[in-house]
């Protein structure tokens, strides 16, 4: 189709590495939400060695209370403040209403009453706010494309949300490496009879620790809300990816967190677009579209396979 | 006999007694509505092995249920619409036999949990129910993803598969079938629990320490249950797409993996009836509440958190009291 | 000259800049008790895990009945003939205590992926299990629920399920921990024969028991064996005085 020539075929060339570096931009703010969302889960992991499914309840109740408030107000800001204030007030609840019954508890007994939790979730938001999908939008001073070094157009919303996640990443391993609460939280990973021996309140530090990492989740919900819809049952999907990156960076850590969440974000975005290319070069192209997109679907629980095969405790996971 | 054994046989044959009122009544939707119990069921008794008794957590049954649901929806949409299944290197028809339907999710499944347990048991805990549940959200995607079989739309079956001398289409009938492969199965599982294999399992689930000091590797015995507990819940999976005549991916989400093991829990951890107690209270609970409110399943989520805190047993826990393999 | 039943060779095991093994090189001969003892921390527990198979020693080997079980796992080692009894006792607690008998005799000489006959019937493990709960003083027990017994009779029961693998050689962690006087007493009695049809090798805090038991004492400090040999020897030495008995009186 394409006429030959050394121009078209250079101008190609750099259109095919203008795609790359935007979806590698994707990659990575798709990565820093997943981030958001891991961070937490893996803290409550930590510290209380608890597994928590209702955790992506909270991204979800997050984004809802992001898109009334902004819907209410009209400001974005004070949406982003809603979504905090809100997860982080669900989970302080949720952790002192249930969850504090479940830390001497198996795990089994855990993943089955915050399965039940999401049921409540779900079903309350549902009531709440009716089954359509509500919606977010992207402020005018965030909305429309910036152009980067070497002339990519990229959404500034996005490169927004990227920037966000890498200072809260950075003030989190602050929170961890230099304050008081951060020795506590270290503290209770490693030994939770040292920090009560040490007068720590352990129950108020808990509800501290599951409303930090409720807020982060419930700020990754508001985030994408204004990509995506908002609606019930967003919440699981994100959930089920930030157990795939624990498992790939190791549970309990948060720079595990971290280069698993980007690995995952990468891995994802980019498979979707080259594994269809790749299979062009030996089938037609609509089978070849078809087949890559359905095996990209797979490719980060390939990703998480090859991690267990290799490091069954995480790439950062102390040796078993 | 003790109490728990005269629930259990008051659950089987209150579960037959049902359906064949209702059949006496003409009251065809509560013999579906039993069939549906005695599916479900089933799907637990197969994760009840794994779970109950070798203590796997696994959050990701619904990849077997739903490989199950898409063996019976693939062979049988092959055969509805006389396109062979593949041409190359043979060529392989579809096929509305019941049985060999059975038969390949049944080989399909235990192929699959092999890989699948193969790889998540060498974790064990948090990682282990993370991992399966990720696995089953894989199979989701790809369901959805996949449009050769319907994608996200799934497949329907115009008219119920075969059964060799039944009329399938009869409910009663269909629910004889199902309610056949629930009491085999029920009776495989006692006979699992009893047996030298069973005895090990147990133990590897109390003290894995113990088992490989005399010998025995956990994580075979692990893979073994894996594999016996994904094929039954994969059987049951070919039934509830052969009772709705339609699969969609939904049958692999991880609202269905959770369920599954809701009916467990209802019912009775580790109990050999677990699974049929909790199923049935799931549809009648599905049934009463869901008429009463739109939102229904927040009630469910209630009683389900009120068990998990307060009433460890479940039901054959409450009613039976404290057997000998329950803590 | 007899051949050792086990053979340690130079182990070293680093735990970061720590060497929780320092090339420790220990005998188990035919027909002894080896006793090992050494303050807590001095690596004990390190040491038995590399005999038993739970972690693999950074530099040195392990033979069992002459054959190097260095690359082996636990599960190997075990099927090779080496029974261990725990320092916390690692039973089916919700198991009867024939279950956990059976269990043993299962794992030594039935076919646990059997899924056909049911185990309690099986006439020819039933009398393995039912023997090595009468040698320990277990017979009345058989239906009791393991989480139910006792501690002394949870020790015994460890050893009981020693006994159905007929191993040849054991690996005792502390069998006499918690035990009141009468208990170590008769426990002691126990082992005393035992050695007659396997060696043992003893890891024990008691040293009434010890010096009672052993035919040899090794004593380990900071990962290293600062001396091996009779009891009398081993009173004697004045590095163990300070090391060790010292830190005892």
């Amino acid at each position: 189709m394409a006429l030959p020539g050394k121009p078209l075929g250079e101008q190609n060339k750099l259109m095919t590495t203008i795609l790359l570096i935007e979806q590698v931009l994707n990659g990575l703010q798709f990565g820093v939400m997943l981030f958001l969302t891991a961070a937490g889960l893996t803290l409550v992991f930590g510290v209380m060695g608890l597994i928590n499914l209702a955790h992506g309840s909270l991204f979800m109740v997050g984004a809802f209370a992001a898109a009334a408030v902004a819907g209410a107000t009209g400001s974005f800001i004070l949406a982003l403040a809603a979504s905090l204030a809100a997860a982080a007030a669900a989970g302080a609840l949720v952790e002192m209403l249930v969850i504090r019954r479940l830390y001497s508890r198996d795990h089994l007994d855990q993943v089955l009453a915050t399965f039940a939790l999401i049921l409540i979730f779900s079903e309350g938001t549902r009531w709440l706010f009716g089954s359509f999908p509500l919606y977010l939008n992207i402020p005018t001073w965030l909305s429309g494309p910036v152009t980067l070094p070497g002339g990519i157009q990229y959404p500034l919303y996005r490169l927004t949300i990227i920037a966000i996640g890498l200072v809260i990443a950075g003030g989190l391993f602050l929170l961890i490496s230099r304050t008081r609460l951060g020795i506590r939280i270290r503290a209770g990973e490693s030994d939770r009879e040292m920090i009560a021996a040490l007068g720590v309140d352990i129950s108020k530090l808990y509800t501290i620790v599951f409303a930090l990492g409720a807020a982060l989740a419930g700020l990754a919900g508001a985030l994408v809300g204004a990509i995506q819809s908002v609606q019930v049952g967003m919440g699981e999907p994100v959930l089920i990816l930030a157990f795939v990156v624990i498992v790939i960076g190791g549970i309990g850590l948060v720079k595990g967190a971290l280069i698993g969440s980007i690995l995952v974000g990468l891995t994802d975005t980019l498979g979707r677009i080259l594994l269809p290319e790749v299979f062009k070069l030996f089938l037609d192209p609509s089978t070849a579209t078809s087949i890559g997109a359905s095996l990209a679907t797979m490719s980060i629980y390939i990703l998480m396979a090859a991690v267990l095969v290799v490091k069954p405790t995480g790439l950062f996971g102390a040796k078993a | 006999m003790t109490r728990e054994t005269w629930i259990n046989a008051a659950l089987a044959l209150g579960l037959l007694a049902v359906p064949l009122w209702a059949w006496v009544a003409d009251e065809p939707f509560t013999i579906t509505l039993a069939t549906k119990v005695a599916i479900l069921a089933l799907a637990g008794v197969g994760l009840n092995i794994a779970l109950g008794l070798g203590g796997l957590v696994s959050l990701g049954h619904a990849a077997f249920f739903g490989l199950g649901g898409y063996a019976m929806g693939i062979l049988a949409a092959h055969a509805q619409n006389y396109t062979p299944l593949m041409e190359w290197p043979l060529v392989v028809e579809g096929t509305k036999s019941m049985p060999v339907i059975w038969l390949v999710a049944v080989i399909v499944s235990a192929l699959t949990a092999l890989l699948i347990g193969a790889l998540s048991l060498r974790t064990s805990g948090v990682y282990f129910i993370m991992i399966t549940l990720a696995f089953g959200q894989m199979l989701y995607y790809f369901a959805i993803s996949w449009p050769a079989y319907g994608g996200e739309d799934g497949l329907s079956i115009y008219v119920r598969n075969g059964f060799p001398g039944l009329n399938t289409l009869d409910p009663i009938q269909f629910f004889a079938i199902c309610y056949v492969l629930l009491i085999l199965a029920l009776a495989f599982s006692a006979r699992l629990a009893r047996s030298p294999f069973g005895l090990a399992l147990n133990a590897a689930r109390q003290s894995p320490q113990r088992v490989e000091t005399v010998g025995i590797s956990p994580y075979r015995l692990r893979l073994l249950a894996f594999v016996i507990s994904g094929a039954i819940t994969g059987l049951a999976g070919a039934l509830f797409a052969d009772l709705n005549r339609f699969v969609s991916p939904s049958m692999f989400s991880w609202q269905t993996s959770g369920e599954i093991m809701v009916f467990i829990i209802l019912g009775g951890t580790a109990r050999l009836f677990g699974p049929v107690a909790g199923a049935a209270l799931f549809i009648f609970l599905e049934q009463a509440l869901g008429g009463l409110s739109e939102y229904w399943h927040v009630h469910l989520g209630l009683l389900l958190l009120a068990v998990v805190l307060f009433a460890r047993g479940g039901i054959i826990g409450t009613l039976a009291g404290q057997g000998a393999r329950n803590d | 000259m007899t051949e050792p039943v086990l053979s340690i060779r130079n182990i070293t095991k680093m735990f970061g800049a720590l060497a929780a093994s320092d090339n420790v090189s220990l005998d188990l001969m035919p027909g002894e008790i080896h006793a090992l003892i050494g303050p807590n921390g001095a690596g004990k527990s390190t040491l038995i895990q590399q005999i038993s198979g739970g972690l693999t020693p950074d530099a040195g080997s392990v033979h069992f009945l002459g054959r190097d079980v260095t690359g082996l796992d636990t599960v190997a080692r075990a099927r090779l003939g080496l029974g261990r009894t725990f320092q916390i006792s690692a039973l089916a607690m919700e198991d009867t205590v024939l279950q956990n008998a059976m269990l043993g005799a299962l794992g030594a000489k039935g076919r646990p992926f059997s899924i056909l006959r049911p185990i309690m019937r099986d006439k020819g493990l039933r009398q393995v299990a039912e023997a090595a709960l009468d040698r320990m003083g277990l017979s009345t027990h058989h239906n009791t629920v393991t989480g139910e017994l006792s501690h002394g009779q949870r020790r015994q029961l460890e050893v009981a399920v020693a006994l159905t693998l007929s191993p040849r050689a054991f690996l005792m962690d502390e069998p006499m921990a918690g035990l009141g006087t009468s208990g170590t007493h008769d426990l002691t009695a126990i082992l005393s024969n035992l050695r007659h049809e396997a060696p043992i090798l003893l890891v024990e805090h008691d040293m009434d028991a010890v010096f009672a038991l052993a035919d040899r004492i090794s004593v380990l400090d900071y990962g290293r064996i600062i001396a091996t040999g009779t009891v009398d020897e081993i009173r004697a030495h004045p590095d163990v005085r300070r090391a060790y008995l010292g830190e005892e009186t």
